[in-house]
């Protein structure tokens, strides 16, 4: 057959003859996606880990410099698909960036809302899986039902309960109502009866502690040399939050703390995406009760966004303006400028590179995706653990194939 | 006829009995490669909870399962990894492909992508949807039961028919994109030779 | 602030500074590069590699090289971005790597590499990560057809009865 299970793999222990290769994946449940390792083994013992990627790798920066910045949405949601809303609201942010955009205060709050009910959603099923894997099923069950109230919500919204393809340029596809609103608060209302069972199950749980805690040490010194961010770094020391730092959409109206850690290990992450979802929770609390009046979208007369559909039915301005953005060959002013612009993703620091060439389509759309950046650094944080430690860390990095490989 | 039968006993074909064992013990292989997996754990998950239907089996070894589901896109260099897990499932059996990217390459009609699986392996069921809903794979399942019942044989005879992989001849369309891709890009200021990229793919997959 | 004539004292007056809404880019002809990367590294505090990226300008009207490389650096204590961009051209695009700098650089170095075909010298272990092995393109490069060669297609069939 084509597959070769084991590549040829130059290690420094070769001439140890207990030394074992071990093919882990690409189709293996616990990396939950494709990603495969080969592991040196002696006995149980990892000497070595080598990754190889690339099994899900789709082509998305190439198909970004042939679809405009609105199709290229529906492209970017399948990036993450644990929080699909996160990516699209990244990349409008950066191509908002671009066109030098300014939202409206509701956009800027709905869009702060969805931002972080998916990061929510991400920490939910990283959290589940992570126990699932290491032996309890009990949470995941816990979570995904959580996670079926945060589909309901997106769905209410956009009408897709998985990709959702919500954002536009300029603002979203559709304005929330009350219904909406009172679904939020109802999910805001139930989540920490769920969040206390599930806390009491795993958080002082023996096996649980003793499979995760001092496993896969990451020093603060490594996670900056490494790159890393989000919820990895912060668990490593690093005290970094673009939420805070750079602040964007609404959250420098919001009261919210950075969660940190010092311990470094898997069990510092689960921590800190434990402690992120009540962060969460306060700001979408505060977020929901205060959203501003009026529109949603920016201006039509800019002709970046859809005008409302009965002034397309009703008048011919309203149409022609429909047109202007529908039309490939029309559109708006586009700078010819590079541009980087970054949100703050549930798995860290997700950013785009766009440079645009004067139409409505990124020349380069290059995405900066943190489960690439975190998982090149797993060889580091497996050595000389156990075989069983491999899929703790791997849980606990939280790596998505799509953004590994795109 | 003067043989009575005692009263728990019942007669019926082989292939009948079978099939009845065989559709209500579905056995899965989740193939969850990218969105779709995450569906496919919804359905497993609290919800909709697949086990009403007999399928919550998930063997994650492929030569404990009877049923493949492809979930998410398949991509070049996973396609053999595919081939090769639908090789070491043991007969009879049968294949789901679940989502747009598994059927026809979805979205992501790029030059990585495998634009439809159905092109490499046999596939019984199509799910729609990008991703399909929880309810459209429970759906599938279910139907892929009534197909069992329906044409399954004891010694997988049904399986002898069908021989020529479905969708078209790959090489044809491959053909026609060259063409038209040729015809858009008008190369620019550069040197075309000094791109050094040459009509080839991954020779040694075969 | 890394003022630019600072830079351009130490490194050479070939350096030019491009400002675009808040990002801030300077362009360091490739040569100098390395010595540009690491001074910003050790003497002006920008610790992180944010991104590692390039960008091929064969269809972009007026450009004059057909690569640039970016690197997209953080000061991790001031939060200051610095963008640091160099120009590189057919038939070798070949830079100094920066796996000594950051670790960081290793799967990103290897990731232009696979989709650009620029080369990095004293990179430890460059070869393709996301294509396979035996794939001879570059599809990230603006001659590549989105839906490639035929690549996709060029794999053994497998029938019901050949199972």
């Amino acid at each position: 057959m084509p597959l070769t299970p084991v590549d040829t793999l130059e290690t420094e222990s070769a001439e140890r003859e207990y030394v074992w290769t071990l093919n882990f994946g690409p189709q293996h449940p616990a990396t939950h996606t494709t990603l495969r390792l080969v592991l040196t083994l002696d006995g149980e013992k990892v000497l070595n880990a080598v990754p190889y990627i690339g099994y899900l790798h789709s082509g998305f920066e190439k198909l970004g410099e042939h679809l405009d910045f609105n199709q290229y949405v529906t492209i970017v949601d399948r990036m993450n698909y644990l929080s699909p809303l996160a990516n699209e609201i990244a990349w409008h942010h950066a191509v908002e960036k671009l066109l030098g955009i300014e939202l409206t205060p509701r956009c800027r709050y709905l869009r702060t809302i969805l931002a972080e009910l998916m990061r929510m959603h991400d920490h939910l099923l990283n959290l589940g899986t992570t126990a699932l894997d290491l032996g309890g099923f009990t949470a995941f069950l816990y979570f995904f039902q959580q996670r079926e109230h945060i589909y309901d919500i997106v769905e209410l919204a956009s009408g897709q309960r998985f990709h959702t393809s919500y954002t536009r340029v300029g603002g979203v596809l559709f304005d929330v109502n009350t219904d909406w609103v009172n679904r939020v608060r109802k999910f805001v209302r139930e989540f920490p009866r769920v969040y206390e069972e599930v806390d009491r199950l795993l958080t002082k749980n023996r096996i649980f502690v003793d499979r995760t805690k001092g496993i896969g040490y990451l020093s603060r010194e490594d996670a900056i040399n490494f790159s890393a961010a989000g919820p990895v770094a912060r668990a490593s020391g690093v005290e970094r939050d673009l939420r805070r730092d750079e602040p964007y959409l609404a959250y420098a109206d919001l009261d919210f703390d950075v969660v940190c850690s010092k311990g470094g290990d898997c069990y510092a992450r689960y921590l800190v995406r434990m402690q992120e979802l009540l962060e969460s929770l306060k700001i979408i609390e505060q977020a929901v009760e205060n959203i501003p009046g009026g529109p949603v979208n920016i201006g039509v007369e800019t002709d970046m966004v859809l005008p409302a559909k009965p002034a397309v039915y009703r008048s011919i301005e309203g149409l022609i303006q429909h047109f202007e953005v529908i039309m490939p060959n029309r559109g708006y002013d586009v700078p010819r400028e590079q541009v980087y612009a970054a949100t703050e993703s549930p798995n860290g620091e997700l950013g785009f590179y766009i440079v645009g060439n004067a139409e409505t389509r990124a020349y380069r759309a290059r995405t900066r995706p943190p489960s690439f950046i975190h998982f090149s650094m797993f060889p580091h944080l497996i050595r000389n653990h156990q075989l069983s430690d491999v899929v703790a860390v791997l849980g606990s990095i939280n790596i998505i194939a799509a953004e590994l490989d795109r | 006829m003067a043989v009575g039968l005692p009263e728990n006993i019942f007669i019926t074909k082989l292939d009948a009995a079978a099939n009845w064992a065989r559709s209500n013990s579905l056995w899965p292989m989740p193939f969850a490669t990218a969105c779709c997996g995450i569906e496919l754990m919804a359905t497993a998950a609290s919800r909709h909870d697949l086990a009403r239907f007999g399928a919550e089996v998930m063997r994650f070894s492929p030569r404990q399962c009877d049923l493949l589901i492809v979930a998410g896109r398949v991509v070049m260099k996973m396609l053999p990894v595919l081939q090769r897990i639908w090789l070491q499932m043991p007969e009879p059996k049968w294949c789901i492909s679940m989502g747009a990217c598994a059927c026809s390459g979805g979205v992501f009609d790029t030059y990585a992508v495998v634009q439809g699986v159905d092109r490499f392996i046999p596939v019984d069921m199509y799910v729609p949807g990008c991703p399909p809903r929880p309810e459209q794979l429970l759906a599938a399942v279910i139907e892929m039961q009534a197909k069992v019942r329906r044409t399954g044989t004891v010694m997988g005879r049904e399986f002898a028919i069908r021989d020529t992989p479905v969708g078209p001849t790959p090489f044809d369309m491959d053909e026609r994109y060259r063409i038209q891709d040729a015809n858009l890009v008008q190369l620019g200021g550069f040197s075309a030779a000094a791109t050094g990229t040459a009509l080839k793919g991954p020779a040694n997959h075969g | 602030m890394v003022e630019l004539s600072v830079l351009q004292e130490r490194f050479g007056s070939g350096i030019t500074e491009h400002v675009f809404r808040d990002n801030r880019r300077v362009d360091v002809p490739a040569a100098v590069l390395f010595d540009v990367l690491s001074g910003l590294k050790t003497d002006f505090g920008f610790s992180v590699l944010i991104d590692l990226t390039a960008v091929d300008w064969l269809e972009y009207e007026g450009a004059t090289d057909r690569f640039t490389v970016v690197y997209l650096l953080l000061n991790m204590d001031s939060g200051e971005r610095l963008t640091v961009q160099t120009a590189l051209n057919l038939p070798n695009p070949t830079l100094t790597s920066v796996y000594s700098l950051w670790k960081a650089a290793d799967w990103m170095e290897r990731e232009v590499f696979d989709m650009f075909g620029i080369t990095f010298t004293g990179h430890p272990d460059l070869r393709r990560i996301l294509m396979p092995e035996e794939f001879d393109a570059f599809p990230l490069r603006k001659d590549y057809p989105l839906k490639g060669r035929g690549e996709r297609h060029n794999f053994p069939v497998i029938t019901r009865s050949g199972s």
